[in-house]
């Protein structure tokens, strides 16, 4: 099965084509990520992903572990980590605990407080991303490698096939960044997750990923995969 | 106490407690999701409907309430039109309330009715209104309790509160019904020109010590219901105006709290 599968897909901003025929297919369990200049439509296919876009009048297709987008309704399958996540969180006052707990809202249900076996999980997925002794900080006094680290918890807490990562490192030190990236393929390689990330980082894919994507000018190229560099193809 | 021998004060203290208990709660989600000026917005637009229903001779704390629901779910549309401008949206309908209130209120022949809405008149309260705001406090309450958690995540980031399955639109259908009409009764009692910093004052001074977000609802009601009482006795003994006194203690209290932290070296 494929974790993402998209077959000349169209989309354009009123009159603005943003992305012409985008051919892209990330197979399951696959590191993959996209480069991209700004402006390039990464923001864009970013947003059809997590199906917050109408494709509604556009060509091509898209589908999510073999389910046509529209159809799709398992997004707690799908763990998402946002850019930036210092500037947006810095003064909210939420613990680390309370954080990664939200995100198992479909879980704990509607009108439901979490119980012991939730408060479980996110110790399990705060010790995974070895961020546990902070649980009870909150958010806005940790560094911005921490903050990610966070947000990963949170993402992997529901334990995703798909996790897609839009540019996570941007403002993080170079030494939390390899971190973070560690851990990213630490849950590909051991437990499966599937890997979509966006990045500027290119200087540190290769070892990393297993495939590399490039968009420009709302035209998708795969530039590099793990076969073609191992010499396999 | 002699404050207690009037039945009046009796149920100034019953209304702003309750109030004080409500509007936080309310406050504390707009504040994080960075809508602080949407209880002004929809206080002056409350005058609107305030004018109206002195016009038409309905109840003004209906028209008050309509037009406070027409106006944030105005607000909300813009919102989702201008996503990138989302203050807009509330200075464009803050706007056309005030201008709308302004107009309407030439046609109210009894403009002292009218003026009791800007700065509200918490002592002069009659048992059905006190009743009104009890019903209304409770259904708020409870509400925000039982949409606790979601209400958490949607201020905190509302594109993966949806991914993790949260009825975003319905529960921000709820919220903005629930905003419009807790407003709507405040503006009744502590005045329609005080309600919003009824809303943002004890959350900022919530924020100066709080360690998660239960303790900050909790800390910001603590907060308002000292600053209630405070306030009601402050004006009763001092011979004041009891909203203006309230918003005023609330106000010296962060400054306080403030100038307390600089002087212990305290971050923020």
């Amino acid at each position: 099965m494929k974790a993402i599968e998209m077959t000349g897909l169209t989309f354009s901003y009123g009159g603005t084509s943003v992305l012409n025929g985008v051919n892209m297919t990330i197979p399951m369990g696959r590191f993959a990520a996209l480069t991209g200049d700004n402006g390039a439509g990464k923001s864009t296919l970013i947003k059809i992903l997590l199906g917050e876009l109408p494709l509604t009048g556009e060509t091509g297709s898209f589908k999510i572990f073999g389910t046509d987008y529209k159809q799709f309704r398992d997004w707690n399958e799908v763990g998402y980590v946002p850019q930036q996540g210092m500037a947006s969180y810095k003064d909210f006052p939420a613990s680390v605990e309370e954080i990664v707990t939200a995100n198992l809202y479909s879980r704990i249900g509607l009108f439901r407080f979490a119980g012991k076996k939730e408060k479980e999980l996110v110790l399990e997925a705060l010790t995974q991303v070895g961020m546990q002794p902070y649980r009870k900080r909150l958010i806005g006094e940790l560094s911005g490698g921490q903050q990610q680290r966070v947000l990963l918890a949170r993402a992997l807490v529901n334990q995703p096939k798909l996790l897609i990562l839009d540019e996570p490192t941007t403002g993080v030190d170079e030494k939390n960044t390899d971190e973070f990236y560690r851990l990213l393929k630490q849950f590909n390689r051991e437990y499966g997750v599937s890997v979509f990330m966006v990045t500027h980082d290119r200087k540190r894919l290769s070892g990393l990923v297993d495939e590399i994507w490039h968009l420009e000018n709302g035209v998708m190229i795969q530039t590099q995969t793990k076969e073609a560099e191992n010499g396999d193809i | 106490m002699e404050i207690f021998n009037y039945a009046f004060m009796q149920r100034a203290f019953v209304v702003g407690i309750l109030l004080a208990m409500v509007i936080p709660c309310i406050g504390v989600v707009i504040v994080l999701k960075r809508l602080s000026m949407i209880g002004d917005a929809l206080s002056h637009t409350s005058l609107a409907g305030v004018a109206l229903g002195l016009i038409l001779g309905v109840n003004p704390v209906l028209g008050a309430a309509f037009a406070c629901i027409v106006a944030a779910f105005a607000i909300e549309g813009i919102r989702r039109k201008l996503p990138n401008y989302s203050e807009m949206s509330i200075a464009i309908i803050m706007s056309a309330g005030i201008g709308l209130a302004g107009v309407l209120s030439g046609f109210v022949k009894n403009s002292a009715n009218f003026n009791s809405f800007l700065f509200g008149s918490i002592v002069a309260i009659s048992n059905m209104e006190m009743f009104l705001v009890m019903g209304v406090s409770f259904v708020v309450l409870l509400l925000f309790f039982l949409l606790y958690k979601e209400l958490f995540y949607l201020a905190l980031d509302e594109r993966s509160a949806r991914l993790a399955g949260i009825p975003v639109k319905k529960v921000n259908f709820i919220f903005t019904i629930l905003t419009a009409v807790t407003v709507s009764i405040a503006a009744r009692t502590v005045g329609a020109l005080i309600v919003s910093s009824m809303m943002v004052i004890p959350t900022a001074c919530s924020m100066q010590f709080s360690k998660n977000y239960r303790q900050t609802v909790l800390y910001a009601v603590s907060f308002d219901v000292a600053f209630m009482i405070i306030g009601l006795f402050a004006a009763y003994y001092l011979g004041l105006k009891p909203g203006g006194t309230i918003v005023l203690v609330g106000v010296v209290s962060l400054l306080l709290i403030f100038i307390g932290k600089k002087l212990l070296g305290v971050k923020s």
